[in-house]
């Protein structure tokens, strides 16, 4: 039997979204970035959207995301995509606009720009990935690095007295009145990976009908700026951050959801 | 039949820039130019031609607002005063590094820092030299007049999209806050079908995916790109723009922009009727700078005085273009205070005529 008989279309059960360009990644093995990129271009593909998407890469380990999703894409300045996207969105207002950033672009240098696009209620959707750090610069402590954890500017543990809390910026965002859905997910193993896809779905749906702002957190890891081998960071994300990052639905339909 | 308004300077871009079919604005409050927007929010460009006016919550947003709506390749705008240019100067690298065409306006005040809101001309260098990171350049008008500040909307996107760079109209709270006649130009409808082979409209089957980005990664990459910036940037030399004013017979030659020009056309009327031979040579363009007639007309002259509201920061670019043929002086008025012609005149006869 040859391998074209067995990789027939009636024997697939899974295959690449074409959608995702032919370049290597560039994120360390083990890293969640490659996964929820898949996840968007697949949403992208199903929805048949893909002459109507326009993403904003971040400053960040994503900043080359254009590479590798099969989109048109505009490169945003550290923190700035949602300006950035705000400013397309208006002109285009038909198509499908989202930005793609980190918990340093997004919640800290970002987050006027984060707040404000939110409380306009710009019609766009916004992918944070939270791994509680800033990885391309070598592992420093990000706003939502965990009281107590270690990175290379809080060597000893981050002390929330003298450099402040962690704070839940998707909590904030939720309470605003521009925002219409606001949820928390993962793609760490199979089960939330499907429920990030759904949730993807959602929020470009929500995007279509032209219901306002969609945001999705996925916490995840960094293998590598927190010193672990693949498998120990999720476990040890399980255990520490979502605890305090808790997964699912923050806001649907435009109501908090414990609200 | 000639459409005629008294109106503000920074009335006039407004207008202008509806006028002139502007797709959208974007923009943050800060004294003198704060009624560029109003003068916009007023008009309801929505309903006259469909244009977008953004208030945003930062200078900083406004023109990472203006980079995305740029990459669509319609015609989109800002404008703000120093301190929020200065704001602005990363966005803008970002702008000249991905090659995007759209207008800024600087209604500059005195500085630094805070400074003052009365008008100065101390931003010439971060206007003409860059102003932000990298090595780039801006394409620079200096309107002397209400007039020039409507036109100047128009022709400035006719360079931005010509050179695919950002285009700045550098002016000050005097000309911004004035009133004159001004002649506005017909109607543009937004133009609805341009060129759309490079910007971000969703990638389709028949063309690779269109990506604006001005990360270079690869160093040889970066090297070619600067290399293809600066003989862009040299390129715009072909449309300096400069007025003369009596220079034909001239014996000494000022060199002023936007509202020291204005003055200085005063003291070149005193000094003309006194008899003596006094020329002014206006750049429209600071960027490209009229070297080429500056050192044409220093073979001329006896000497040159440049007479700006700073420190002496244009008159760097007269020295390099004189060459040291002549002498070169500068005559300046500093914190938002503006020289009146008598003052000039003084400098003028003390550096050239010896009393008269």
């Amino acid at each position: 039997m040859e391998i074209k008989e067995i990789i027939r279309e009636e024997n697939l059960v899974y295959k690449r979204t074409p959608l995702m360009t032919d370049a290597t990644l560039s994120y360390c093995p083990g890293c969640g970035h490659g996964t929820i990129h898949h996840l968007i271009m697949e949403v992208v593909e199903e929805m048949g959207i893909q002459s109507d998407t326009i993403g904003i890469a971040p400053v960040g380990c994503s900043v080359i995301a254009y590479d590798f999703m099969d989109v048109d894409f505009t490169q945003a300045a550290h923190g700035r995509a949602p300006a950035v996207a705000t400013g397309i969105k208006r002109l285009w207002p038909d198509k499908f606009v989202f930005t793609y950033q980190g918990d340093g672009d997004l919640a800290a240098i970002g987050t006027a720009e984060t707040i404000h696009a939110c409380n306009r209620g710009e019609n766009i959707t916004i992918f944070f990935v939270n791994n509680g750090i800033y990885g391309m610069t070598g592992g420093q402590m990000a706003p939502t690095t965990l009281e107590g954890m270690k990175s290379s500017t809080s060597p000893y543990g981050r002390n929330s007295e003298a450099m402040g809390p962690p704070y839940k910026i998707t909590e904030m965002i939720a309470r605003l009145s521009g925002t219409y859905y606001v949820t928390r997910q993962a793609v760490h193993k199979p089960g939330p990976v499907r429920k990030s896809k759904k949730a993807i779905r959602k929020a470009l749906e929500i995007q279509r009908d032209k219901k306002g702002i969609s945001f999705i957190e996925f916490v995840s890891n960094c293998n590598s700026g927190w010193k672990m081998t693949p498998n120990d960071s999720n476990i040890w994300m399980e255990e520490n951050m979502f605890p305090f990052y808790p997964m699912g639905d923050i806001k649907v339909d435009g109501k908090l959801v414990n609200g | 039949m000639k459409e005629l308004a008294l109106m503000k300077g920074n009335e006039a871009i407004a207008e202008a820039a509806i006028r002139a079919g502007v797709d959208a604005y974007f923009g943050y409050p800060i004294t003198p130019q704060s009624e560029v927007m109003e003068y916009l929010t007023l008009q309801k460009p929505e309903e006259r031609t469909g244009m977008i006016v953004l208030q945003a919550e930062s200078e900083v947003a406004s023109i990472n607002m203006v980079y995305g709506a740029a990459g669509t390749g319609k015609k989109v705008m800002t404008s703000s005063s120093s301190p929020g240019i200065s704001l602005m100067q990363e966005g803008i690298s970002y702008i000249a590094g991905a090659e995007l065409p759209c207008l800024i306006v600087n209604v500059v005040r005195g500085g630094p820092g805070l400074g003052t809101i009365q008008p100065s001309q101390a931003d010439y260098f971060q206007a003409t030299k860059g102003g932000g990171h990298g090595d780039y350049r801006l394409f620079v008008l200096a309107p002397a007049s209400v007039q020039e500040m409507a036109d100047f909307v128009d022709f400035g996107f006719e360079m931005a999209f010509k050179y695919r760079n950002p285009v700045l109209i550098l002016t000050d709270g005097l000309i911004g806050q004035m009133m004159e006649k001004v002649e506005l130009s017909p109607q543009k409808q937004r133009v609805e079908e341009f060129d759309q082979s490079w910007v971000t409209t969703g990638k389709t089957d028949d063309r690779e995916r269109n990506i604006i980005t001005s990360l270079n990664l690869d160093p040889d990459r970066q090297y070619e790109h600067n290399l293809k910036l600066q003989e862009k940037y040299r390129s715009m030399k072909q449309n300096v723009m400069f007025e003369k004013i009596d220079c034909d017979d001239a014996e000494f030659l000022l060199v002023a922009y936007g509202s020291s020009a204005r003055i200085c056309q005063k003291v070149v009327d005193i000094t003309r009727n006194r008899g003596k031979k006094i020329g002014l040579l206006r750049p429209q363009t600071l960027y490209p700078f009229p070297t080429d007639e500056i050192a044409r007309l220093a073979r001329k002259v006896k000497g040159m005085l440049a007479v700006e509201l700073s420190a002496g920061q244009m008159v760097e670019d007269v020295k390099l273009a004189v060459n040291g043929r002549v002498p070169v002086y500068h005559y300046g008025m500093l914190g938002g205070k503006i020289h009146s012609p008598e003052d000039v005149l003084s400098a003028v006869e003390e550096k050239f005529i010896g009393g008269f």
